[in-house]
């Protein structure tokens, strides 16, 4: 038993570093397959200007005279000593940068997931509660709407009414953490977590409507019922509890999503987050900016994963007696 | 266990309560601008980070004007574009042209307390011309034959012939005096230059502010701080500046410059000296013949392009922008749209089936490019020509553009206040970009030489006014339009003046009411 769980322990673990290491690989390739390089990226059109000599001396400074090999090497071989690399651009070493992005992007994951859950879970049982109904029909079409209205478009439109109308505008002050201000912070997250929270809230909403509607159709809800417990706490503890699991699947998977950055999102209310990082890596060409967050995202992506199947053992008892 | 499963919702739904409740009161609280920028504090609105903060190498709009604000140069432009004495009090060329001498000014210091000399103007001028430091200007350079520094107030430059448009090339902050001391490295992580601002704080990606220089050698910046605030999204800045947490902006897209006007923002519109063009490659292709090259031109009304991709925000123009030596777009061959002429054309170019003809569009690079190509492609349709578009991410664009692998090419080009600076570059047989240019003639190498060796203004005007009907008459490229650049101030801004080259350099005349 001890070796087996060993055996798995060690098979998860070998697992996540294949993948990162899969990561890595098509993360450095697909970014010298985008036409262009930090010295285009930096002068443009204009570095169609420059005499042979002056070409080699940029391709020295941005050490792209190495052969690709030893610039993969050399970057993961720096990695695990912690040097991520340099961003010329930012004047500041990768690692700072991350530890700079990441709790601002975890912050508005946990956010925008705990918004997401309060629509989602709610309006799902609700929708659960009498199927083919009116609140059902609601359901559906606040799912719709979460699914199918862009991002951009809420963010644009949220973002001028409140400037335009009201003058409120928390995300035009420029951004503060939460340590550093927690009230202009937490004013500074509400759009945007609103945003991709309601994004969000249609997945979990659809999927709490089908769990809770089939747990409902077990036996031992009719069961409880009929020994007389209370409705409110029938629905919550018996049904809402035994449809988790799903929920918790569904949250973990939108959770790594979100650590990855949401571009869009952080673009218009400028939320210097971990996807805003990558994308000007990938503008300004910064290939180790881009190579090292997106294994960093890559990792927390894993972990959610690990977190999630955790969890799963602490509510449901039987994943844990199997 | 269902015990835990309802502990961790409750959590959850508590913590989520907490939270909305804490979002939503401090939601409707009064916005604190006003209280956290104080009354010297200038906010800008930008789109992005500097890229770089050695200017020798910047080349993107935010860099650019964040480094002329730290940075001085020997010459400067004042809001007309004419030179002005900078950093050297005055010069003087030598009667054969040949040598061009600069006084210093004296007392000018650096960021760092050092004071400012020769020394480093002839180390700067070297350094930007040695090939190693792959400095963006040192092509403006190439007539410099040597520099020296006789004393410590005088600069001698050492020419090859005389360069006429060497003192407006020397103007720009590609230019910019560094301290004899400095390192590119060091420079990067802390600038130290002769302008009226200097390096305050820096948070990368978020904003970069700068502090008044109080030992500046001009009049001293209005505003206490100037902060220019990244706020990657431009209708994010316009709500930024509803809102009154940013001062200024500058936009180039005409719809978000029409969502900004109104309420407590003004938007004004300055010309400018970019200018939007069709280039042709004239060496491929159907265009190595002028006659097709002039029928794309007489099948083109321009000004329905401008209105089509640009709400008719700007003005037709032909080469030269420069409002000193301006084009008259009516000096070509089709000032207005010709098909019967264009047909001719294609006629004598054996031509008259019709041709194909293989165009890069950047998309992203600028908000009109794709609709300029579109509208194009619709008017010389109509003239058998057909622009076969490829429309390209920026990054792809610009790798085609500089290795000149395209027939024709919908671009938006930098104009300068000095046509040489502007053109010899592109339409000189030994110009760095002639290989993009795709034309070049030994009547126009002798133009732009006669151009340098002219230094009365009348006498230059006339010359690249022939440069300019050389260029139209041979239909080295389509020019199109030029468009405004759009500042947008709040109404408790004074002092700014816009610049038809883009500039911000105008900071430092600004205050905050």
């Amino acid at each position: 038993m001890r070796s087996l769980v060993r055996n798995r322990v060690v098979r998860r673990v070998a697992g996540t570093v294949g993948t990162l290491f899969g990561v890595a690989v098509f993360v450095f390739v697909m970014l010298r397959a985008i036409p262009g390089n930090q010295i285009t990226a930096n002068l443009g059109t204009e570095a169609a200007a420059l005499t042979p000599a002056q070409q080699q001396a940029l391709e020295r400074y941005y050490g792209l005279d190495q052969p690709l090999v030893t610039q993969f090497f050399s970057w993961l071989g720096n990695m695990f000593t912690g040097n991520f690399g340099y961003s010329a651009r930012a004047q500041q070493s990768v690692l700072d940068l991350t530890l700079q992005s990441l709790p601002v992007t975890f912050e508005l994951a946990v956010f925008s997931i705990v918004l997401a859950l309060l629509i989602g879970v709610p309006l799902g049982m609700l929708a659960a509660s009498r199927t083919n109904s009116a609140r059902d029909a609601a359901g559906q079409v606040v799912s719709l709407a979460g699914l199918s209205i862009p991002a951009f478009l809420l963010a644009t439109t949220l973002l001028s009414v409140f400037a335009a109308s009201f003058g409120f505008n928390p995300n035009g002050q420029g951004f503060v953490s939460l340590f550093e201000d927690p009230l202009l912070n937490l004013q500074q997250m509400f759009m945007p977590s609103l945003v991709l929270g309601f994004g969000i809230a249609a997945p979990i909403l659809r999927t709490t409507r089908t769990a809770v509607l089939e747990v409902r159709s077990n036996d031992f809800v009719r069961t409880a019922r009929a020994k007389g417990v209370p409705e409110r706490r029938l629905q919550v503890r018996h049904v809402l509890g035994n449809a988790l699991v799903p929920i918790v699947t569904m949250t973990g998977l939108q959770f790594g999503y979100l650590l990855g950055g949401a571009v869009v999102v952080e673009q218009i209310f400028s939320v210097p987050g971990i996807g805003r990082q990558v994308l000007l890596g990938i503008q300004q060409k910064e290939y180790a900016v881009v190579q090292s967050t997106v294994l960093v995202i890559a990792l927390a992506f894993v972990i959610v994963n690990l977190l999630t199947d955790v969890l799963y053992r602490i509510i449901d008892p039987r994943v844990r007696a199997s | 266990m269902p015990r835990g499963a309802l502990s961790a919702v409750g959590i959850a739904a508590a913590l989520s309560l907490a939270l909305t409740s804490c979002s939503s009161s401090s939601g409707s609280a009064p916005s604190t601008a006003g209280s956290a920028q104080g009354g010297g504090t200038l906010v800008v609105g930008v789109t992005s980070d500097p890229d770089t903060l050695f200017p020798w190498k910047a080349t993107q709009f935010t860099a650019v004007n964040v480094l002329q604000n730290l940075y001085g140069t020997l010459t400067e432009f004042d809001k007309d574009l004419n030179v002005v004495p900078g950093l050297a009090e005055s010069w003087q060329a030598a009667e054969d042209g040949k040598k061009l001498t600069f006084k210093l000014r004296q007392g000018v210091t650096f960021a760092d307390g050092s004071a400012f000399d020769s020394a480093d103007v002839k180390a700067s001028l070297e350094k930007i011309m040695d090939e190693k430091t792959a400095a963006v200007a040192a092509a403006s350079l190439s007539s410099v034959e040597s520099v020296e520094a006789p004393d410590p107030n005088t600069v001698v430059l050492e020419l090859s012939g005389p360069d006429a448009a060497l003192p407006a090339n020397l103007a720009t902050v590609n230019m910019a005096m560094l301290s004899s001391d400095d390192t590119e490295e060091e420079l990067n992580a802390k600038p130290n230059g002769t302008g009226p601002f200097t390096l305050g704080k820096r948070v990368a990606n978020q904003s970069i502010t700068l502090t008044r220089n109080d030992k500046y050698w001009n009049d001293k910046a209005k505003a206490a701080t100037v902060e220019f605030r990244v706020i990657p999204d431009e209708s994010s800045i316009v709500s930024a500046m509803q809102s009154g947490n940013v001062q200024l902006a500058v936009f180039n897209d005409p719809l978000v410059a029409q969502t900004a006007q109104g309420g407590t923002v003004n938007v004004a519109k300055t010309p400018q000296l970019n200018y939007h063009v069709l280039q042709l490659n004239a060496r491929r292709g159907d265009l190595k013949d002028v006659n097709v090259r002039l029928a794309m031109q007489c099948a083109i009304d321009r000004k329905q392009v401008l209105d089509t991709a640009a709400l008719g925000e700007g003005e037709v123009v032909g080469p030269i922008t420069a409002p000193a030596y301006k084009s008259d777009p009516n000096k070509r061959p089709c000032p207005t749209r010709d098909l019967a002429k264009a047909a001719d054309y294609l006629a004598k170019a054996g031509k008259s089936g019709g041709v194909t003809v293989k165009t890069i569009v950047s998309q992203g690079e600028y908000a009109t490019s794709v609709n300029e190509a579109q509208n194009l492609k619709a008017q010389l349709a109509e003239a058998k020509i057909n622009l076969d578009l490829e429309v390209l991410e920026s990054g792809a664009f610009v790798d085609r553009w500089v290795a000149a692998d395209f027939d024709a090419a919908v671009a938006l080009n930098g104009g300068r206040p000095e046509p040489d600076g502007s053109y010899a570059r592109y339409f000189t047989s030994d110009g760095n970009l002639n290989k993009v240019a795709g034309y070049s003639s030994p009547e126009l190498d002798e133009l732009f030489a006669e151009g340098r060796a002219t230094t009365d203004q009348a006498a230059r005007k006339a010359i690249y006014d022939k440069v300019a009907a050389h260029l139209e008459d041979n239909a080295a490229w389509i020019w199109l339009f030029s468009g405004y650049t759009y500042t947008a101030t709040a109404a408790n801004v004074q002092g700014f003046v816009p610049m038809a080259s883009g500039s911000l350099q105008y900071l430092r005349t600004t205050s905050v009411g």
